[in-house]
């Protein structure tokens, strides 16, 4: 029987490969640069590239914002963000994803998020690309307090 | 048992530490640490909900503490 035993894990050292292989998760304080999201899903196999790219607005709700300041729960935002790329390789058939984001303090225009997904026909790509950064937003430990001339405010902590 | 909790986003500043420790009955769950934040840290009614993480993974009311097992508040995300 020891070989079931082998060949169970080398499936699954396999499908570790493919998923190390496929995925890119970055989470920084240095600034985000989007050639290297595009570099690392580029695939000879893909026939389209998607990417999001999140950029600092200057206002909220009408009032003007200075600054913008992302902290994270480091170890477990990382995970996070690695079940968000495990789950579009499985639920859409695309090729690699990176998924990249950024902590510390950011200006107006800067990048908090770059998300890139590339796929043999572009609707995957779209498609997975939509679902990485919504449920980014939902489930990934990550908080943006931001600075206005008057005060401060944590975003979403309130009703 | 004595559990460290990590604290983070608004919850740091209306506590004003980074992390804290909670002191629980063996076998208590996150319901029961709950329950002890709110009475021992009024200040959390500030926000609305927050969601416990139990070493790095979120966890249900019903999941069972251990001492060793490192506990965060993660209030509601802002990321993206």
């Amino acid at each position: 029987m020891w070989w079931l035993l082998f060949l169970l894990l080398a499936a699954v050292n396999f499908i570790k490969f493919c998923i190390v292989e496929n995925t890119s998760i970055v989470l920084t304080s240095e600034k985000l640069v989007i050639q290297d999201c595009f570099n690392f899903v580029q695939d000879a196999s893909c026939g389209g590239i998607s990417i999001f790219v999140g950029t600092v607005r200057n206002l909220t709700k009408g009032k003007t914002v200075t600054l913008l300041d992302f902290s994270s729960y480091e170890p477990m935002a990382v995970k996070e963000m690695q079940k968000i790329a495990n789950a579009a390789l499985q639920k859409y058939p695309i090729k690699k994803i990176a998924i990249h984001h950024a902590i510390g303090s950011l200006k107006i225009g800067d990048i908090p998020v770059i998300i890139a997904v590339s796929s043999a026909h572009r609707k995957a790509a779209f498609e997975a690309c939509e679902y990485a950064i919504n449920t980014l937003k939902e489930t990934v430990p990550i908080w943006k307090k931001e600075y206005f001339k008057d005060g401060e405010v944590w975003v979403n902590a309130h009703p | 048992m004595k559990i460290k909790v990590l604290l983070f986003g608004i919850v740091t500043d209306l506590i004003g530490e980074n992390e804290i420790v909670i002191y629980l009955p063996p076998n208590s769950t996150v319901e029961n640490l709950r329950l002890s934040l709110a009475l021992e840290y009024a200040k959390l009614e500030n926000i609305h909900e927050f969601a416990v993480a139990v070493n790095e993974e979120y966890a249900e009311n019903n999941r069972v503490l251990k001492a060793t097992d490192v506990v965060a508040i993660i209030p509601p995300v802002s990321g993206g």
